[in-house]
């Protein structure tokens, strides 16, 4: 892991080598993995250092006099940093939650609680994630807010003229938006939302759970407030997820959790608070997995941010088009999109079709793909999902397209 | 390699024989699976004790239509309380598939149960 590759093609057949996984078979033919939107696998590299951590610097962080906490808060500590700078963030403004539905919460809750007010709107997009809809509908009801939508083109792109007009009657106090769709794959304009959003002095949530594993995301060159990602979509174990937020926001919010850990002082009746960005780390945090994430981080930076977006566009661009040539199918989302290729088949539920392509060793996701205001705009329940990372290939895809032919002639017209 | 989709599964799905509307239904109910938001909707007319006649309509994926078609040949023109004696073994027999992912049991219990709704007592 100590040289770089600087091509823009990926040696996918080289990079599945380190996936354990990819090597299963379902119902006796080779898995074709299709699902990385849901959660990506993972690589050796990555198992490896969870393994290593568990094995030889296992301790409870901070506060340990002994070498092996300080070795596992080092860790710990150094997983952060390399977070951090995978955002283009500073360690105090990189907060370690569970998800990325954590991280959303931590701010619905803390920061979301003290500035939103009866009145108030919370501009999002008709492509979030429940996670990104749900937290804002619960504070929302909590303190007699409302939720206000973007609208979107007739092809899933988002049309910013309706977020102008959202903003510019002076109620907005905070656009939450997706970064990527897990559903059409369009990819939101953030530095825009951003631009537009700050020039009426309003706050700016990106979910990049999407985008994290697929694009370089940085902070600052955006110049949102608070952004969300979570690692196991991006090589990384599950039970960890990282919140970025403006340290001036971050710093004036109250805390989330209590516990131990995210206090100064403890007292009989009160408490201070610890700086950032432990005031927001209550309990033992899942250091393991943090050591996993820095894993996966350094993983994604030795083939290079740029090669795997241009791979991974370039992968869902063949598929959207392959998709395209099958007579009865419907792809759904922008030309320029992410990792995803969500559409249906005339005649064939999705639930039938991802059963089908099961029985080929497919995996594919669907249903409404915790989208459901998104697919009630679009007029179907449930759509079928491939997604795609750096361990796929057009063969991948070649053998979605035989599989959807072998299904539409046991289910077809 | 044995497939979920039975000659059995394929033939109820592409030709029902009971899908449609009953003319003067005395029992009907309508449901919904909540994992893919299809719906169905069941109609009985039950004359002295007997299921004179029973349809189906709605959206849904092969296997909860083609339960649906199976599930409504068997009890046609049988005692209505035979209703409360089928069980989900039943429902797959019917099929002619031996086991189901639990994701997918849903879809092939939805009929029975939207027709356990609509005869919710013993006639």
């Amino acid at each position: 892991m100590t040289t770089t590759i600087d091509h823009q093609t990926l040696d996918v057949p080289a990079l599945r080598a380190d996936f354990p996984l990819l090597r299963r078979t379902m119902h006796g033919k080779p898995l074709v993995y299709l699902d990385s939107a849901a959660t990506s696998q993972k690589p050796r590299q990555v198992l490896d250092a969870l393994h290593d951590y568990y094995a030889t610097a296992n301790a409870n962080v901070h506060r340990g006099v002994y070498e092996l906490a300080e070795e596992a808060t080092a860790a710990y500590e150094g997983a952060r940093a390399a977070a951090a700078a995978f955002l283009g963030a500073t360690p105090e403004e990189t907060i370690f939650t569970r998800n990325a539905t954590e991280g959303i919460n931590l701010v619905a809750y803390t920061w979301g609680r003290s500035a939103i007010r009866r009145g108030d709107l919370i501009a999002v997009t008709p492509l979030e994630h429940h996670s990104n809809l749900v937290p804002w509908q619960i504070l929302a009801a909590e303190v007699g807010a409302e939720l206000a939508y973007l609208d979107l083109h007739a092809d899933g792109s988002l049309d910013l003229d309706s977020l102008d007009r959202i903003l510019a009657n002076g109620r907005v106090k905070l656009v939450a938006s997706t970064y990527i769709s897990n559903v059409l794959g369009t990819i939101a304009p953030v530095k825009e939302i951003a631009r537009r959003a700050h020039a009426h002095g309003v706050t700016v949530l990106i979910d990049a759970a999407q985008a994290a594993p697929h694009l370089p995301v940085d902070v600052r060159d955006l110049n949102v407030d608070f952004l969300v990602f979570t690692a196991h979509k991006m090589l990384g174990p599950m039970g960890i997820g990282v919140l970025y937020g403006r340290r001036t926001l971050l710093e004036a919010m109250p805390p989330f959790l209590g516990g131990g850990e995210m206090i100064r002082h403890v007292g009989a009746q009160r408490s201070t608070w610890n700086d950032l960005p432990w005031k927001f780390e209550a309990g033992t945090p899942s250091v393991g997995d943090a050591v996993g994430l820095h894993a996966a981080i350094d993983y994604l930076g030795w083939i290079g941010m740029e090669s795997i977006a241009a791979h991974d566009r370039q992968l869902a661009s063949y598929a959207a088009a392959r998709l395209g040539e099958i007579p009865g199918v419907t792809v759904y989302g922008p030309e320029e999109r992410g990792a995803v290729a969500a559409f249906s088949v005339e005649d064939i539920h999705a639930h039938d079709l991802a059963s089908l392509l099961d029985e080929q060793g497919i995996a594919v996701r669907a249903g409404h793909h915790c989208a459901q205001p998104l697919h009630d705009l679009l007029g179907v329940p449930a759509t079928t999902r491939a997604s795609f990372y750096l361990y796929n290939d057009e063969r991948d895809v070649d053998q979605l397209i035989d599989g959807i032919d072998q299904g539409r002639r046991v289910l077809g017209p | 390699m044995s497939s979920l989709y039975t000659e059995i599964i394929q033939d109820a799905y592409r030709h029902p024989r009971h899908r449609g509307a009953v003319a003067r239904p005395t029992h009907s109910h309508e449901d919904e699976n909540p994992l893919c938001g299809d719906t169905l909707r069941i109609q009985l007319r039950v004359e002295n004790g007997s299921i004179a006649e029973a349809r189906f309509d709605g959206r849904g994926c092969a296997i909860s239509q083609a339960a649906a078609e199976l599930l409504l040949d068997r009890i046609e023109h049988q005692p209505a309380d035979l209703v409360h004696r089928l069980t989900r073994d039943d429902v797959l027999e019917e099929l002619g598939i031996p086991s189901i992912s639990p994701a997918r049991l849903k879809c092939a219990l939805l009929s029975l149960e939207v027709l356990r709704r609509a005869l919710p007592d013993p006639v």
